[in-house]
């Protein structure tokens, strides 16, 4: 049995890796879009079954993210890129308990390379996410406070303490892409480990209460990046103190 | 002796990676699962005395369950780390 923390690269295109977590990340954005474009294609104004759903996931969404941000404003400023964090993630996480992730592959000289690995074991893919995130939030700051506000944050020249504070800010937004991307990878990866030596000691019935928390884990993972994404940004857009 | 020579192969031959390893996740996993139990303590008891405000106390903990366990992912990774790299 043979775990590696780097996803194994299955081929190369252009001089670019084609990791196996690429095409996972691929099937899961293919998922959302096709999704989105049956949706469009059959809305109409007293909704079907399914679109019902949908609209129950977006309001109740809407309803969490008001109750953080306070502002109805910004919340439709926000909702879009939150929205779409917290599905890709929770899609990626939940494609990942499908039969054949991580048991197909190809036998390349004792060790197994599977063709599928979840998207977020993949460090590449959850610290693209966090940059998105933290570069989204200092954007929409920049954008809404203006240059000297949202860099008065950081840089404060009106005394040692202000300064020293200001300097501990834009230190913990380093350490915060970090510990988004390592949170998210964490998670995914200790699943999916949990996942491959239960199968690998008992693969029957045992691993079935291991999946329930594993869905309940990806749920739970995709809600705290997207909440958290949405606390910066709200962070990041309202006035020093 | 044969004694002494087999105790002196043995320590030789500890296996002290794997060793690290698992010390390094158990005493990681110590203070964010304290943490993240006065958190939920703490919580219920609020919960308890205002049930009114549940929901808005629910989202805050879980918020900050997710801060805590991250130190858990930490202390996780550098398990992995020394285990495989």
């Amino acid at each position: 049995m043979h775990i590696s923390i780097a996803a194994e690269k299955l081929s190369t295109v252009l001089g670019l890796p084609i990791t196996n977590s690429l095409i996972m990340s691929w099937m899961a954005m293919a998922v959302l879009i096709i999704v989105a474009f049956a949706l469009k294609r059959t809305m109409a104004v007293v909704p079907g079954r399914f679109q019902a759903f949908v609209e129950v996931v977006f309001e109740s969404l809407l309803n969490l993210v008001d109750s953080i941000t306070q502002d109805r404003r910004k919340t439709e400023k926000f909702l879009p890129l939150v929205l779409t964090i917290f599905l890709f993630v929770i899609t990626a996480n939940w494609l990942s308990l499908l039969p054949g992730v991580g048991s197909i592959g190809i036998r390349e000289e004792e060790i197994l390379v599977p063709i599928f690995r979840p998207a977020n074991t993949d460090l590449n893919n959850t610290l693209a996410l966090a940059i998105i995130a933290v570069v989204a939030a200092h954007f929409f700051g920049l954008r809404s406070l203006g240059i000297k506000k949202h860099v008065g944050k950081f840089i404060n020249l009106r005394g040692p303490i202000d300064f020293f504070v200001g300097l501990l800010e834009a230190i913990g937004e380093v350490s915060r892409i970090l510990s988004f991307s390592f949170r998210l990878f964490g998670n995914m990866f200790a699943g999916e480990v949990l996942l491959l030596v239960l199968a690998s000691l008992i693969p029957f019935f045992v691993p079935i209460p291991f999946l329930g928390f594993e869905l309940f884990v990806g749920f739970i993972q995709a809600l705290v990046f997207a909440m958290l994404t949405l606390v910066f940004l709200t962070i990041a857009t309202s006035e020093h103190h | 002796m044969e004694a002494q020579e087999l105790v002196t192969q043995a320590a030789n031959t500890l296996d002290l990676k794997s060793l690290g390893a698992a010390f390094a996740i158990g005493a990681g996993a110590l203070g964010p699962g304290i943490g993240i139990g006065l958190l939920a303590a703490k919580a219920m008891e609020a919960m308890g005395r205002n049930p009114e405000a549940a929901p808005k106390i629910q989202t805050a903990m879980i918020l900050a369950a997710a801060f805590a366990e991250a130190i858990a992912i930490y202390a996780l990774v550098v398990a992995l780390i020394i285990k495989f790299i």
